[in-house]
């Protein structure tokens, strides 16, 4: 079943077109990674299947509806949670903002909310800080508590725009790790810079730079294995094989502008 | 300062000086939180306006601060959420302007010398039933919107943009944060002036903040901490007979300055 299906959207500001006839389909438990240059339009894309943004030409459905209406069923983890810091406010508040339906009592939180964090947490092993100022918690610790946030409403697709942007190199993989344990029951969608990161838990890939092209990487990986590996590729590299035609299991699309000359 | 509290004018000063104390510490922790400092101090100042075109038209001042305020408020919220560039210089504009209105209707006033002064730095000691009245209902209000939409302001002070893929309406609720931030600078007015209440609504905030471990705590222990500002201040004001806006600021900035020290010593 086709989670997210994309059809010839374009979307400009102004005139600047952003994004242009983009076409993707993501496949329910797909964990698919969303790579490419600053400005490609990476967060425009998210945007749209958020349904902040509605496209310029095509469509955008999620679970078979307009985003707007899919929302409660999507869970989204946003760039730069190291932002506001100083805000006076417990981790087991935050997460409790990402509840969605059910009944609201007339103030305060309910039963059922305090306890679907409570299992939100405990599932990115967060539970003991539930009562931490979110400005005591390390970056990693707060990219939990962010994770934990979306996974309170229960999603079915989980999305996420640089997770690991501001987390030492440990503490990414800490995070990946946990992606791919969620990945098990939902659908993941990351936006990444860290391309020789993200592949090697992504099963396909798609590379925006105004265009979209699009890789299904699940047989590729041992290929993509850039970890604890001697003759491991370097970004260019990878990002060559990515923007490249050559690759055989890859729909066929336009090279991107911004490929390397050999 | 005990024996002065036989005076009705004394009562009125210190029932004022805790009423808008607790307000500027609610309303004060919302503004920090979502860096409207600069927003609220433009409400403030523009409110002078209300208070000329009220002296002009021979209105009770508050009611014309508060439109005035309040018409402040909607302007600066419309211009902000739609992200307008320069929204820094609009500001500025609509703060000089607002000023300029009230400094003129002043002027054309005939017969009429008001006490500019009062109104720039507060009149504690003329505090009249009605203002008390207006205090009170607007601390009642305040407290109500604090009860019931809790955790909606939480969600647009934290995370505006979580909060609205949320479904929470976060024009609306960053609009209510001005309007009750317009009409706290109004009633403050009276107790330390429109030029300091600024200070008034960030000082005790900024205390509190460092000492909360969540919003809630920190909206009344500004409003504790206020209030205690505002009494020492008056004894102050009382007991070397000094303005009273000027000192319960004083007041404010030297606990906070100890409060600095103590604190980094940790």
């Amino acid at each position: 079943m086709s989670v997210i299906d994309i059809k010839n959207a374009s979307f400009a500001y102004d005139k600047q077109m952003i994004l242009e006839n983009i076409n993707l389909h993501v496949e329910e438990k797909d964990f698919l990674a969303i790579i490419g240059p600053n400005g490609g339009g990476k967060s425009t894309l998210l945007k749209l299947i958020l349904g902040m943004i509605k496209p310029k030409t095509g469509s955008v459905s999620v679970l078979g509806k307009a985003p707007s209406k899919s929302l409660t069923h999507i869970g989204y983890v946003p760039q730069n949670t190291n932002v506001n810091t100083d805000f006076p406010i417990k981790v087991i508040e935050v997460v409790m903002m990402g509840h969605v339906g059910g009944k609201r009592p007339l103030f305060g939180y309910g039963k059922d909310e305090v306890l679907c964090a409570m299992g939100a947490l405990a599932q990115v092993g967060m539970e003991e800080y539930a009562h931490s100022k979110i400005g005591a918690l390390s970056g990693g610790q707060r990219q939990r508590v962010m994770i934990a946030r979306a996974l309170c409403a229960h999603p079915q697709i989980l999305i996420l725009d640089e997770p690991t942007s501001s987390i030492d190199i440990s503490g990414q993989k800490e995070i990946y790790d946990l992606i791919k344990i969620l990945n098990k029951s939902i659908t993941i969608i990351v936006v990444s810079h860290d391309i020789s990161v993200i592949l090697e838990y992504a099963n396909k890939a798609a590379h925006i730079n105004k265009t979209l092209s699009y890789h299904d990487i699940s047989d590729k990986q041992k290929t993509f294995h850039t970890h604890g590996d001697d003759e491991h590729f370097c970004e260019v590299e990878l990002l060559q094989m990515l923007g490249s035609e050559a690759c055989d299991t890859c729909e066929p699309e336009t090279a991107p502008k911004w490929r390397v000359k050999k | 300062m005990i024996e002065a509290l036989q005076f009705e004018f004394m009562q009125h000063a210190l029932l004022a000086g805790l009423l808008v104390s607790f307000a500027a510490g609610i309303i004060g922790s919302l503004i920090v939180v979502n860096r409207m400092v600069f927003l609220a101090g433009g409400i403030a100042h523009t409110s002078y306006g209300g208070i000329g075109l009220a002296v002009y038209f021979g209105l009770p001042i508050f009611l014309g601060a508060s439109i005035f305020a309040v018409g402040a408020a909607l302007l600066i919220a419309a211009l902000t959420l739609k992200k307008r560039h320069r929204i820094d210089t609009f500001i500025g504009l609509i703060w000089a302007v607002g000023m300029a209105i009230g400094v003129i209707f002043v002027d054309l006033t005939p017969g009429y010398n008001v006490d500019l002064m009062s109104y720039l730095f507060g009149s504690i000691l003329a505090v009249s039933s009605e203002d008390l009245y207006f205090m009170a209902a607007l601390l009642a209000i305040i407290l109500i919107v604090i009860t019931f939409w809790y955790r909606d302001i939480l969600a647009v002070s934290y995370d505006s943009e979580y909060a609205a893929l949320r479904d929470v309406n976060v024009k609306l609720f960053y609009t209510l944060i001005l309007i009750l931030s317009a009409l706290t600078v109004v009633i403050a007015i009276k107790v330390v002036g429109l030029i300091l209440v600024i200070a008034m609504l960030t000082i005790p905030v900024y205390i509190a903040e460092k000492l909360s471990s969540s919003l809630f705590s920190m909206m009344f222990l500004s409003g504790a901490i206020a209030t205690l500002f505002t009494l020492v201040g008056l004894w102050f004001s009382f007991t070397y007979d000094l303005t009273s806006g000027a000192s319960i600021i004083m007041v404010s900035a030297v606990s906070l300055g100890l409060f600095l020290l103590l604190h980094k010593g940790k």
